[in-house]
């Protein structure tokens, strides 16, 4: 039996009070990689955002081991990040030792080793002293993929890590998606290549607002439990009324 | 040669006392105000910094009214003026569907209107060109000392919170998974800023005192790809435009404030068309492509 790392006990979480995630049960086992899937506005991203901690619940719970909790490394969608500001690669990765400097601590050569290896292993070396505004898109997120790996982290979230990203890149960063899952880390992404998804990640989450299937990949995406998902219709009822589903 | 030089360059400032603390002072200003107006123009609210100079005009109007040309009074009474509206401004764009920018500008037309009202009170017209537009040719010393001091608060503060700062500008996301500090230093920022202003009101008035702040940031956007280095253009920049500036105002009898800030903008119009960084000469002239 593996050691439960995060459990959801009826979780709902939403905006406004607006259910985006409704409903959800179980738990993510330590060392488990785990696929998110679902069609837009399911509430993957938003369930993410709940297991980082930026969003509270609207009911139900979240429960992280507490030596997990301030140590999630989360890689947000990459439209969220300002790609326009003046900072070069090396610093966006050096973030990733925030759990480590806080706000004063210095950076040693210790550190500096570690970035110029994370750097490697996503390949962007001699990039170093670029501003992140001059990076395509795929070089971009290996550049976070690399604070990534200097966060160091027991748990990795990903949010759509492969969108628009091409082959190459995308299988350098699933090799180090592998890696970590052998480096017995948990590792949940949110995925559209559900390829992907079969060829890499042995359990998956389907969701679709409430939960569809979870559990290993292949019978949770079957050509029925897929149907069901797409049947999903983004509802917004202006005259909803409260749930009376609400766990206890 | 040399003597012509030392006539027109230094002469002024070695010879009247008034141009001495002029200069101290607008150099106070560009030290503090150069870094906080390249957070500002990074983070998108340059408008917001010109809202805030303005929201400040009652405040500085109601210390006037209780006790004059008073700088405790007019200082006090202007951060809290600040203060008030950057919070109610952030207010009503998180409770309402009003965005930020139009209630800045809902927010900065209402404190111009209110301050000059104050002011007209009680003041002089005079009174009033002086809160407008500053005295920067007749800084005391306790006014020297109030500039020094903001200068000095806003370089601590900013080394202080400089990784969340960054960070927050460019991956808010990442820095709430990581931190709770994002919300705290936002404020504190805003803070620096309303001092700043409050600071600059002093020597350039109202209306002009975010032109320190802002001209030499966006000037420095065209001169560095780094915001380290972007902030000590922005505090050059903000330097010459001092000195530049006060130098025009003796030799060619034109109002201070306003040629410190004439500077400023010649400088950031020089910045727009030669910058290194997107500068509008290298668009037109691009030069041949590289190999690599």
């Amino acid at each position: 039996m593996s050691k439960t790392t995060i459990r959801f006990d009826g979780l709902t979480l939403g905006y406004d009070r607006r259910p985006a995630v409704h409903h959800l049960s179980g738990e993510i086992a330590s060392g488990s990689l785990m696929a998110v899937v679902g069609p837009n506005g399911a509430g993957k991203s938003t369930l993410l955002k709940g297991i980082v901690g930026t969003l509270r619940p609207l009911s139900g719970r979240i429960d992280v081991s507490l030596d997990v909790r301030s140590r999630i490394a989360y890689l947000p969608q990459a439209a969220e990040i300002d790609r326009s500001f003046p900072i070069s690669v090396y610093d966006i990765v050096a973030m990733g030792l925030w759990f480590r400097t806080g706000l004063f601590g210095g950076i040693g050569a210790k550190d500096r080793t570690r970035i110029e290896e994370a750097l490697s292993a996503v390949g962007l070396i001699g990039f170093e002293r670029r501003p992140i505004s001059t990076l395509s898109g795929g070089q971009m997120q290996r550049a976070l993929f690399a604070r990534l790996l200097i966060q160091d982290a027991p748990v990795i979230l990903l949010d759509e890590p492969f969108t628009a990203i091409d082959e190459k890149t995308t299988s350098d960063l699933l090799a180090l998606v592998k890696r970590w899952h052998h480096e017995k880390r948990t590792v949940v992404a949110v995925l559209h290549d559900l390829d992907v998804v079969r060829r890499v990640f042995p359990e998956t989450l389907l969701i679709a607002r409430e939960p569809v299937a979870w559990g290993e990949t292949k019978g949770v995406l079957s050509a029925e439990n897929l149907l069901k998902a797409r049947s999903m219709v983004e509802a917004y009822d202006p005259y909803a009324e409260a749930c009376s589903r609400n766990a206890a | 040669m040399t003597a012509i030089m030392f006539d027109f360059l230094i002469a002024p400032f070695s010879e009247f006392a008034f141009m001495q603390r002029a200069l101290v002072g607008t150099i106070a200003i560009a030290l503090g105000g150069g870094p906080v107006g390249v957070f500002l123009m990074l983070r998108r609210m340059s408008l917001t910094g010109d809202a805030m100079a303005h929201a400040i005009l009652p405040g500085a109007a109601f210390g006037y009214l209780l006790a004059g040309l008073s700088l405790p009074a007019m200082t006090i009474g202007g951060l809290i003026a600040g203060v008030v509206v950057a919070i109610a401004a952030g207010l009503v764009s998180r409770l309402t569907t009003l965005k930020e920018d139009a209630s800045l500008a809902a927010f900065y037309l209402l404190s111009l209107a209110l301050g000059v009202t104050i002011v007209s009170l009680r003041g002089s017209n005079v009174d009033l060109l002086h809160v407008l537009f500053g005295t920067v040719l007749a800084l005391d010393d306790s006014t020297l000392l109030l500039l020094a001091s903001i200068s000095s608060i806003t370089l601590v503060a900013l080394a202080v919170l400089y990784r969340p700062l960054v960070l927050e500008c460019v991956d808010p996301t990442f820095l709430r998974s990581v931190s709770r500090t994002g919300t705290p230093t936002h404020l504190i920022f805003l803070g620096l800023v309303v001092m700043n202003l409050v600071g600059g009101f002093h020597a350039l008035g109202t209306l002009l005192a975010v032109g320190m702040m802002m001209l030499p940031a966006a000037a420095a956007r065209f001169w560095s790809e780094d915001i380290t280095i972007m902030m000590l253009w922005s505090i050059a920049i903000g330097i010459v435009s001092g000195v530049g500036g006060l130098l025009l105002s003796f030799h060619a009898e034109l109002p201070a404030g306003p040629a410190i800030i004439l500077v400023a903008g010649g400088l950031y119009v020089l910045s727009l068309v030669f910058g290194r960084e997107g500068g509008l000469l290298w668009l037109v002239m691009p030069g041949r492509h590289l190999e690599a």
